[in-house]
């Protein structure tokens, strides 16, 4: 037999048709489409019983009421709640995305202890015994020293019993450090106290208001309670009312008002005295008010007639007298007008003449305490603990002075100042021994972010509760890694320009997926291991237990309404309340003449050398706080904000074509704090002169999808301080920008 | 192929390579090797590709479904029943199971596997199920169920009566069982449960087409009825 090529031909050919008529093509093609689906990284939605929990949100100030919807033992979806008294069903982009932080690598599984230099990433993982034990051991080494005072501890509030539990050890150790980081919360406090002789918050009662005058504030982009302000806002000029936005910038808020300004940054707080001149001279203001409840009006009037007519100030302040004067009259014809401050999201605090002059528009407006108007709100009073009497040696500490008084200023005020803090830290004025540092990180957070991480380096022992890898805790000796928000139980007070006394209850979802515990946990288990008197100050087993004797009978309630009412704190409506030794609403007197007689806070730099101003902005979808921002928040970000890893600024043609900068070139931005490397994208909606740049982006931590993109805005700009009050009021930085 | 030589003297052109089909060395053998070709391709498309293609696997417990059938009240809904939101619950889950069998009610052997192996470890059973569908596939139980008054059997077939759990032949390729396709490798079926793809749901959705007519191009249900 002789086997020929075309015996092999028929041997395929038979095969094939043999092939053909079984159902083995048919079949494997049926298949092999199948297999395809069950390739690894095609997502699939888990089979299995719904559950549904409430909880608040805690990945910024607004505390929204959230609702999160489980399979089984796996969380998946995040929203508002319908039934939230202040966002029904509303939620923002970061809330949403809170699946992506609970779920994400850049979680600390575990106590990490750092081997090598900071910064270098390098961490053995240790047991949570041995984590209290050092850091017990590091305070009790202070106290025998006679240092306690050399302990600090950073936290992003200073209500609810987290913080106050950390202030708590403080105290017992003998230090009076506690700092809570910046926000406009601080500017608000000096106004009450000034104007109406009160502690604690101001709400906004925008959901009564039918024009809102808003200087700088983000409405529609993350300002206080972002679901709530939106819904109000949206609500307010759906029902014929008005938005005014005070804005160098075109944001959003902007582009969704009925009247525009973009006056000179900085200026704010003559716009707001202009308009008062304007509102005083034709007699638009409030009579009853004014005369029944008000001091100091003839000292007012006087100030703001001398110096602050439209005609006067235009140029100043960049804008037509005639814009002034529009604005003015639209806010005297409103029924309920409302004016706002707070840049941005409020983060900072911001210049106190500004915030008074803010103010003196809604007193003249007869707003005070009344409906559509600033709500005076008390302090949140309701964790009362036993006294604490501290021994000798806290005892001395106490006394010594806190490392943020330094300075001379026209109105001292019992405020944060952190910027001062590290300001004295990094230049080796007062010794700082330890750091505890909790739901925030100042690395990245802080104006003049370089000199933040700078000082860290002269901080021998900082320990970090943050539950992600974030800049601050790359600059920490020891992580203790805190339960994510939807792994705890935590009281959480809110305040963001609430006009209610809330405490919401955070309550886990999971069970905690990683090696953390409580913060609060670690705070008393520190204490306790520390013995002796600091101890003895930590009555509870642990946290749990601390909380639910704390809250008492409100437990029941905040376990079974997700939050609790705070009764008896709200006010009367009506003016009545006034706190201040004439019971009236100070307009002038002599401290608030000299603040409004300070210079206002500028940044450093030779204007010849820098000829831009730069400001930064905020949006919705980035986040500025403690958290930084998820990746689903990154991928909505425009081309023209981010573009693979570089980061964009904003710049209007007309200066772009002086600089000659074209749409999309790479471009380097030099402020006296720093430089960075950048691109334009030109838009006609920002004034001419100004860089815009958004805050949030140029992480150098987290993980992959955030790391390297953009840049640090706080890196460009330096902490000013104000001379009014000496909080930070910096809101940008002089710049320049050649081609890169 | 065969040596040039002799041709090449006969002074043909070119083709060297061309044979004739009638050459009588080859010839019968073409046809052999043809109808081995397809033989044997048959006898692997047929028998051993199906050998193949399924792997055998073992329930974790051989369940005895008409013990328990005996024990509830309810039917198949005793086990597998909806939940208040309209979702099926599936395979029980370990709750479920210990309402009953929190310990040792009998003797069988599988029972003690499942309480000492499951209930004091407090460990899901991991079920195989046989009627699982790829992942493209949406299927409410609700629709078919309340809707169009299905009995279980209908689809499923009459597991209750099964004392034991029949053998997870599961596809090596897709990881699900043989039971979607059918058990018969060209897909004929003699019982409505003896096969669960697209074309055996088409069957009973075409008899009622005024009811399956969302597709405005075929009358018939459109693609993202069950394909979501």
């Amino acid at each position: 037999m002789k086997l020929s090529r075309r015996c092999f031909l028929a041997f395929s050919i038979g095969g094939a048709a043999g092939t053909a008529l079984s159902p083995l093509p048919w079949k494997l093609t049926d298949d092999l489409s199948i297999w395809s689906q069950n390739w690894p990284w095609t997502p699939v939605p888990p089979d299995g019983e719904y559950v549904y929990m409430d909880t608040t949100c805690t990945l910024c100030p607004g505390h929204c009421g959230i609702r999160v919807r489980k399979v089984d033992e796996r969380a998946v979806k995040i929203e508002g709640q319908e039934s939230s008294g202040m966002n029904p069903g509303g939620i923002c982009l970061l809330g949403l995305s809170g699946l992506q932080l609970l779920y994400g690598p850049t979680r600390i599984q575990a106590p990490l202890k750092r081997v090598g230099e900071r910064g270098e990433n390098r961490w053995q993982t240790i047991s949570w015994k041995e984590a209290i034990e050092e850091v017990a051991g590091r305070l009790n080494e202070l106290r025998s020293k006679g240092q306690p005072q050399a302990a600090a501890a950073l936290a992003s509030e200073d209500t609810g019993t987290v913080p106050q539990l950390m202030k708590r050890l403080l105290t017992a150790v003998g230090s009076p450090n506690f700092y809570r980081m910046p926000s406009m919360e601080d500017s608000q406090a000096a106004v009450l106290d000034l104007t109406q002789g009160d502690e604690g918050f101001i709400g906004l009662d925008v959901e009564r208001a039918d024009f809102v005058l808003s200087f700088g504030s983000a409405l529609l982009e993350g300002y206080g309670a972002s679901p709530r302000m939106m819904q109000a806002v949206n609500r307010l000029r759906a029902s014929g009312g008005k938005l005014a936005q005070i804005d160098s910038r075109l944001s959003n808020t902007a582009a969704k008002s009925d009247i525009w300004l973009a006056p000179k940054p900085g200026t704010e707080a003559d716009v707001a005295l202009s308009i008062a001149h304007v509102l005083i001279a034709r007699n638009r203001y409030d009579h009853a008010f004014i005369a029944q409840w008000a001091e100091g009006f003839e000292a007012f009037a006087a100030m703001v007639a001398e110096k602050y007519a439209p005609e006067k100030i235009a140029d100043q302040i960049g804008l037509a007298a005639e814009q002034i004067i529009n604005t003015a009259n639209a806010f005297a014809d409103a029924e309920h007008p409302l004016a706002v401050c707070g840049k941005g999201k409020g983060q900072l605090p911001g210049s106190l003449k500004e915030a008074l002059a803010v103010n003196a528009l809604n007193a003249l407006a007869g707003n005070i305490n009344r409906p559509g108007g600033p709500q005076a709100m008390t302090g949140y009073e309701y964790i009362q603990w036993p006294g604490l009497l501290p021994d000798a040696v806290a005892d001395a500490g106490l006394q010594t002075p806190r490392l943020d008084q330094a300075g001379d200023v026209v109105y001292p005020n019992p405020g944060y100042k952190v910027h001062r803090m590290i300001e004295a830290v990094g230049a080796g004025s007062v010794e700082l021994q330890a750091l505890l540092v909790a739901e925030s990180n100042p690395c990245f957070s802080l104006p003049g972010a370089d000199k933040v991480q700078a000082a860290f380096s002269k901080i021998p022992f900082v320990v970090s509760f943050s539950s992600f890898m974030d800049e601050t805790a790359m600059q920490s000796d020891l992580i203790l890694p805190n339960h994510i928000y939807l792994e705890r139980y935590e009281d959480v007070p809110v305040k963001a320009g609430t006009t209610g006394h809330r405490v919401g209850l955070c309550r886990p979802v999971v069970a905690p997926l990683h090696n953390t515990q409580h913060v609060g946990d670690s705070i008393i288990q520190i204490a306790h291991a520390m013995k002796g008197p600091v101890a003895a100050a930590f009555p509870w087993t642990d946290y749990a237990a601390c909380l639910k004797e704390t809250l008492s009978d409100a437990w029941e309630t905040m376990l079974e309404k997700g939050h609790w009412e705070v009764p008896e704190t709200t006010y009367a409506a009506g003016s009545e309340g006034f706190k201040t030794a004439s019971g009236k609403f100070v307009l002038m007197n002599e401290t608030i003449g000299a603040i409004y007689l300070a210079d206002a806070p500028l940044p450093a730099g030779d204007e010849s050398q820098y000829p831009l101003q730069l400001v930064a902005y905020d949006t919705i979808r980035l986040s500025s706080h403690y958290v930084g921002s998820s990746p689903f928040m990154l991928k909505t970000l425009a081309d023209t904000t981010l573009k693979g890893q570089a980061g964009f600024v904003e710049l209007n043609p007309e200066t772009a074509a002086q600089l000659n900068l074209k749409e999309g070139v790479s471009a380097t931005i030099t402020t006296p704090a720093g430089s960075a490397d950048v691109r334009v994208h030109l838009d006609e909606g920002i004034r001419p002169g100004i860089v815009a740049m958004a805050r949030g982006l140029g992480h150098t931590a987290y993980d992959g999808f955030l790391a390297g993109k953009g840049v640090n805005v706080n890196r460009l700009i330096a902490p000013v301080e104000d001379p009014a009050s000496g909080l930070d009021a910096a809101w940008g930085s002089w710049a320049k920008l050649e081609r890169g | 192929m065969s040596s040039n030589e002799k041709h090449q003297t006969d002074g043909r052109t070119g083709d060297a390579h061309a044979s004739s089909p009638s050459d009588p060395r080859s010839g019968p053998y073409i046809l052999l090797f043809f109808i081995l070709g397809l033989a044997l391709s048959m006898v692997v498309g047929w028998s051993i590709f199906p050998k193949l293609l399924y792997s055998q696997k073992s329930q974790p417990i051989d369940f005895n479904h008409k013990l328990h059938l005996e024990q509830v009240d309810n039917g198949c809904q005793s086990c597998h029943f909806f939940r208040e939101d309209g979702s099926f619950s599936g395979s029980p889950r370990l709750a479920q199971c210990t309402d009953c069998h929190a310990e040792l009610l009998g003797e069988s052997e599988n029972e003690k596997v499942f309480v000492e192996q499951y209930v004091a470890t407090d460990r899901e059973v991991p079920w195989l199920v046989y009627s699982r569908q790829p992942d493209c596939v949406f299927f409410s139980h609700s629709a078919h169920v309340f809707g169009a008054k299905m009995d279980c059997e209908t689809c499923h077939g009459p597991i209750g009566n099964s004392e034991s759990l029949k053998p997870y032949e599961e596809n090596r390729i897709t990881g699900l069982s043989r039971d979607i396709w059918g058990r018969n490798i060209s897909g004929f079926k003699q019982n409505t449960w003896d096969r669960m793809k697209m074309d055996d749901c088409a069957e009973c959705h075409a008899q009622h087409d005024t009811l399956h007519d969302s597709s405005v191009q075929t009358g018939r249900d459109a693609c993202f009825v069950c394909h979501k």
